[in-house]
């Protein structure tokens, strides 16, 4: 792996424009990048061929959890097939792991003991100690993967922090020690919880280690946005400027606005599958610097972002679901056909649905990383936000917390 | 065995078919049915049916019928039957695009040689631009299935097609296609890859058994479709059952299983080697050579000659 910083904002952001050289054969791509959720290494609904028809101006990158794989194909079975991207037939793709995900593999601070980390799967809590873990690691041969971290949610005691960032750092160690291909594309967990101290302190401990990038844990488990602010700047305060940084559980466009602003330059996108999987699409403009207000013309079942599929006003609407959007959904099919697929139970209408909203928010950080070279990158979230907030007050009588996944976060 | 019709250019769209609803009231006027978009009754009269496959445009539309059970037999098939055939009238009466859709009259009678007949003599005498086998693949014996499936291609004219509603396995499709028919609908490639089954020459393979875990060979090594070109066994073994991607991939697979058989056959028809295709088609699913007795049954009333696929004793 490679990682250059080639564009860094100015002023109070530390927002920057980087260019990652990874997978086999290498491929450039450009951060802030969005790394695709999935389930035993597959998105969850986007089919290998359907994959190909993404826009995106590499190829895309995917997010692969190990634990998806704790009930197999065991890890010489993977060996044998020759690793994930011969498994996935995805040869191409550049494949980020790490342990945790949003859907099927939720970090358990309960279970987790100085053995291994712990995690909520749909076969139960399952511990993760570091031998098995780069057991795991070795036969994926994932492009980039994270060390295992103890991560633990917002309101865990500073004993438990202080736990978490031992265990992560000793874990650390363990992993770049059984690592076969010498640690070359290790990102460096740091954890800590919600106390700057900690925080600072495993930052501090990773960087001595030279890794050649870091994941950033422990975030989206229950800290507060203001919270999450201080603690971020503590972490990059503390963190080489060259060195590429993912983070997991920031997900909202709020959210990723945020984190790249304080230089995060990898993300996941948990909020496109539960949107998927709730029936709603992706809808706001992307053109967000150049429009005049981005909330006026979304007065339409969902929140400023988002539309409910659902919602009977779809039912005779023949529009796509954005028009002049280039997915394959918006191409060929309408509203009122992925509401009546979602009145049936069809499977299709999640497809559909996966295809447009992974494109949309690819493009929403291809306009962030557009933004930040232009040196517009505040302007870009302030119009953002602006947009958001002008439609939530508008709207705010009929708003119900249970249609908008944006709200009950 | 039928020589091929030049039905379409394209691939024809076929609209729907209310069958066997449970909870389907069926009177003279029509059948009313809970809606699946708001749970409320709706009243489907042959012309309200026929009236939305205008709307809806497909190439093929289908009389509404009175389906009960094939199992069922005495007056309540003799009366959906009669009903069936003063339906028709009322279905071809309400076509309004008769030039632009093609209206397909459905045989009914369960399995009921006498209803059989007088419901596809009714239906000729109509003379619709083609005609569909109803009410079958419903639970009755293979024995009655094939039975009534080679009635009623004998009954129809030669220059119309014959669908087969509800059919079928592969086997069911071969042994249909050799009686005379021409069109086919399941579910099964589909719901079967739901359940972890892959359809394959020899029969099926059941993804989710143990064997398959360490299985690194894909679905069909014979098959050409992408899921076969991508994956392995083992890697399909934890998709399917359990996620979305491994019901889509195994349905992708069975579907090309599918089109690609009827392709074969198709083509075999064509060169005229059909006999020859059916046995081929059975050495592979019955190495043993234990044909099921219906499908010699079928077999013999079809004129093709199977023996050498069927072992001596059995
Ligand atoms: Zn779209
Ligand atoms: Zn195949």
């Amino acid at each position: 792996m490679r990682f250059v910083v080639t564009k860094s904002c100015g002023g109070s952001s530390r927002a920057r424009v980087g260019s990652l050289l990874a997978g086999n054969p290498p491929s450039l791509l450009e951060t802030p990048a969005l790394l695709l959720s999935t389930k035993k290494g597959l998105p969850a609904f986007i089919s290998p061929d359907l994959l190909a028809t993404l826009d995106s101006p590499g190829p895309p990158l995917l997010h692969i959890s190990p634990v998806h794989f704790l009930d197999g194909p065991s890890p010489s079975i993977i060996s044998s097939i020759g690793g994930l991207h011969q498994m996935l037939a995805l040869q191409s793709f550049v494949l980020v792991a790490s342990p945790r995900d949003s859907i099927e593999s939720l970090p358990e601070s309960i279970g987790a003991n100085k053995l291994g980390a712990a995690f909520e799967t749909p076969s139960g809590r399952r511990l993760v100690k570091p031998s098995d873990y780069m057991d795991m690691i070795s036969s994926l041969k994932a492009d980039l993967w994270a060390s295992l971290a103890d991560e633990v949610p917002a309101w865990v005691s500073e004993k438990r922090n202080r736990a978490s960032v031992d265990r992560t750092l000793r874990w650390l160690d363990d992993c770049i020690a059984l690592d076969k291909t010498g640690g070359e594309n290790i990102f460096g967990a740091i954890v800590g919880g919600t106390s700057v101290k900690e925080r600072q302190r495993c930052a501090t401990e990773v960087v001595k280690r030279n890794v050649p990038g870091f994941y950033i844990g422990g975030f989206g488990l229950g800290e507060s946005m203001e919270e999450r602010l201080g603690l971020l700047n503590t972490i990059m305060d503390s963190l080489p400027v060259e060195k590429p940084r993912q983070i997991f559980g920031l997900a909202l466009p709020e959210e990723v606005l945020q984190g790249v602003a304080a230089g995060i330059d990898l993300f996941d996108s948990t909020y496109v599958y539960h949107l998927t999987l709730g029936g709603f699409a992706l809808v706001f403009p992307l053109d967000i610097i150049e429009s005049e207000n981005l909330g006026v013309h979304l007065n339409n079942g969902g929140d400023a972002t988002t539309i409910n599929l659902r919602a009977t006003v779809y039912r005779k609407d023949t529009s796509p679901l954005i028009n002049n959007c280039s997915c394959y959904t918006c191409q060929n099919h309408t509203r009122a056909y992925i509401n009546h697929l979602l009145t049936v139970h069809e499977m299709l209408a999640h497809i559909l649905l996966e295809v447009h909203n992974t494109q949309h928010y690819l493009q929403f950080f291809g306009k962030i990383r557009e933004a930040i070279k232009l040196d517009k990158f505040d302007l870009f979230c302030k119009k953002f936000i602006e947009g958001r907030r002008t439609h939530l007050i508008t709207s705010l009588p009929s708003s119900d917390p249970d249609e908008s996944p944006l709200l009950s976060r | 065995m039928k020589v091929h019709l030049e039905v379409h250019d394209i691939h024809p769209v076929l609209s729907f078919q209310v069958s066997l609803l449970d909870l389907a009231d069926i009177t003279e006027e029509g059948v009313t049915f809970q809606s699946p978009a708001d749970g409320k009754p709706m009243l489907l009269t042959p012309e309200e049916s026929i009236r939305i496959q205008n709307k809806i445009g497909a190439d093929i539309i289908m009389a509404l019928d009175d389906v009960v059970r094939t199992t069922i037999t005495g007056p309540r098939m003799e009366e959906a039957m009669y009903r069936t055939l003063r339906w028709i009238d009322r279905c071809i009466a309400a076509h309004e695009r008769p030039d632009a859709q093609n209206l397909f009259g459905i045989v009914q009678g369960g399995v009921d040689p006498i209803l059989r007949d007088i419901c596809v003599r009714g239906l000729v005498e109509r003379n619709l631009p083609g005609y569909a086998i109803g009410g079958l693949a419903g639970g009755e014996d293979k024995d009655s299935f094939w039975r009534v499936v080679a009635q009623c291609t004998a009954a129809l004219p030669a220059d119309k097609p014959r669908y087969v509603m509800g059919v079928g396995y592969p086997l069911d499709i071969v042994v249909c296609s050799a009686l005379g028919a021409d069109m086919y609908d399941c579910v099964y490639p589909t719901r079967t890859a739901r359940f972890g089954t892959a359809l394959i020459p020899e029969g099926v393979l059941k993804l989710k058994h143990n064997a398959m875990a360490s299985d690194e060979r894909p679905i069909d090594s014979t098959c050409t479709c992408m899921v076969c070109k991508k994956y392995t066994r083992a890697y399909l073994h934890y998709l399917v059952t359990k996620d979305p991607m491994g019901s889509q991939l195994l349905s992708y697979h069975n579907l090309s299983y599918m089109m690609r058989l009827s392709q074969n056959l198709h083509m075999s028809i064509v060169e005229g080697r059909f006999p020859q295709f059916v046995q081929g088609f059975l050495r592979i699913q019955f190495p043993k050579g234990d044909v099921p007795k219906w499908v010699c049954n079928a077999m013999e009333v079809a004129g093709i000659d199977i023996s050498s696929c069927c072992s001596p004793i059995h």
